[in-house]
């Protein structure tokens, strides 16, 4: 689970491009959205396409991700749980 | 019909041009085919969260755009009219690889929606809230050209009191890649300082932005009057001095009234022969200046000519490093900006002093 987690965090930086952050300094119960790293709705669309390209996991019902993308730990588990590929 | 003032300029080029109160004090030459802009700190100017989303043309451009604005001492314009050849290229490039390495699958949002030429002068209005007329010209090698006719056109009919007029275009691989196949780019590296002595075909590959706010009330910050422009998408060579004639006289003008012609070439042995023939007939008495060899050649290379004719009028200073040949000037009253790509899309730009 934390090899996903770091995997999850370095995908993000990467894919969103947050240039100033660093993998440390996102912290595995930090919101995601909001106060924490500031993502917005279209980042929310990356994610969820990044959940079906990598993990193979379509979202049916796109409202489900502001669960999932709560936090890293809340992401980790979904796709622990969920992941096809 | 009104007269349209230029009240201040904005560039990011491949000279260190972001500071407008500097004028190519210090010049970076090259020995390259293809030449990028010299980064401004964009942090300065954008706030990382709005930055992390923006394509190099979109940060350029409002880098430019906010420069240009801050010294007309405005914060809003009635309408944004921007020109590129290419828009943000590098987004759509990588926007169609993602469709084809993903057999068109997981197509994300960010890259979609920068794929589109109009991205610039969107964001700059989001940027500004500007919910005014909001344009952008693509046609080659007029696109910024065809941005100032626009523009022109709206100022002297009242239509708007201030426009900001930009002209962008970014550098990124496979689109130097495809201009390297089919032979448009230098095949060896050359000092810029040599390329008119270069002869060889093709060019080097260049990028920038460039923004003006256009009004029909004069400032403090006034560079000069935008008097006339014109394009032409096809023109022999044979009918380039004839067109130039007639389009000083529907200006009351004549060659002798014309104190600097700022000329295109770019070192392409098989196109330059349409400058060098002015040089050495029609404007074989008149004070000469290039441009290419500091900002590489693309789609709105012009606005950085628009940039530097403009310098030149309000300083009254040609630096020694765009002269093309020994003429100086008796007067810095009219200058002429003339250019073509590949011996099409041809544009005559003409500003004066106020």
């Amino acid at each position: 689970m934390s090899e996903l987690k770091l995997e999850l965090k370095e995908k993000i930086i990467e894919q969103l491009n947050l240039e100033d952050v660093s993998v440390d300094e996102i912290a595995d119960t930090d919101p995601l959205f909001g106060e924490g790293l500031g993502l917005d709705s279209i980042d929310a669309l990356e994610l969820i396409v990044m959940l079906d390209k990598d993990y193979g996991i379509r979202l049916a019902d796109p409202k489900e991700g502001r669960k999932i993308f709560e936090s890293i730990d809340t992401m980790a588990a979904y796709i622990t749980a969920n992941r096809t590929n | 019909m009104k007269p349209v003032y230029i009240n201040s300029v904005g560039s990011v080029s491949a000279q260190k041009t972001f500071e407008n109160n500097e004028f190519l004090n210090e010049i970076t030459d090259y020995n390259d085919t293809v030449i990028h802009v010299i980064d401004p700190n964009y942090k300065e100017y954008i706030p990382p969260a709005a930055a992390r989303r923006m394509a190099r043309g979109i940060k350029m451009s409002t880098v430019s755009s906010k420069n240009a604005l801050t010294e007309a001492g405005i914060e809003n314009v009635d309408a944004i009219i921007v020109g590129t050849g290419l828009g943000c290229i590098g987004d759509s490039e990588r926007f169609v690889s993602d469709i084809i390495k993903n057999d068109e699958q997981f197509l994300t949002p960010t890259r979609f929606i920068q794929s589109s030429h109009n991205t610039v002068a969107g964001q700059i209005a989001l940027g500004l809230g500007c919910k005014g007329h909001n344009f952008t010209f693509v046609h080659s090698a007029v696109s910024f050209e065809s941005s100032l006719i626009d523009a022109k056109i709206m100022l002297e009919n009242n239509e708007v009191n201030t426009v900001l007029v930009g002209g962008v275009d970014e550098l990124v691989e496979h689109h130097v890649t495809t201009h390297r196949l089919i032979g448009h780019i230098k095949k060896k590296p050359i000092a810029l300082k040599e390329l008119l002595q270069s002869k060889t075909e093709g060019m080097v590959m260049g990028e920038g932005s460039h923004f003006f706010v256009l009004s029909t009330e004069k400032s403090p910050s006034t560079y000069s009057e935008l008097v006339a422009v014109k394009t032409f998408n096809t023109l022999s060579k044979e009918r380039v001095e004839g067109k130039i004639v007639a389009f000083l006289e529907r200006q009351h003008l004549s060659i002798n009234d014309i104190d600097l012609v700022i000329l295109g070439n770019n070192g392409d042995v098989n196109y330059d022969g349409y400058y060098e023939q002015l040089s050495t007939t029609l404007f074989n008495d008149t004070p000469q200046a290039y441009y290419k060899h500091l900002s590489g050649e693309f789609d709105t290379a012009t606005g950085f000519a628009f940039w530097l004719a403009n310098k030149i009028l309000k300083t009254q200073n040609i630096p020694d490093v765009v002269k093309l040949n020994a003429i100086e000037p008796s007067n810095l009253k009219t200058v002429l900006i003339y250019n073509q790509y590949r011996g099409e899309n041809h544009s005559l730009t003409l500003i004066r002093k106020c």
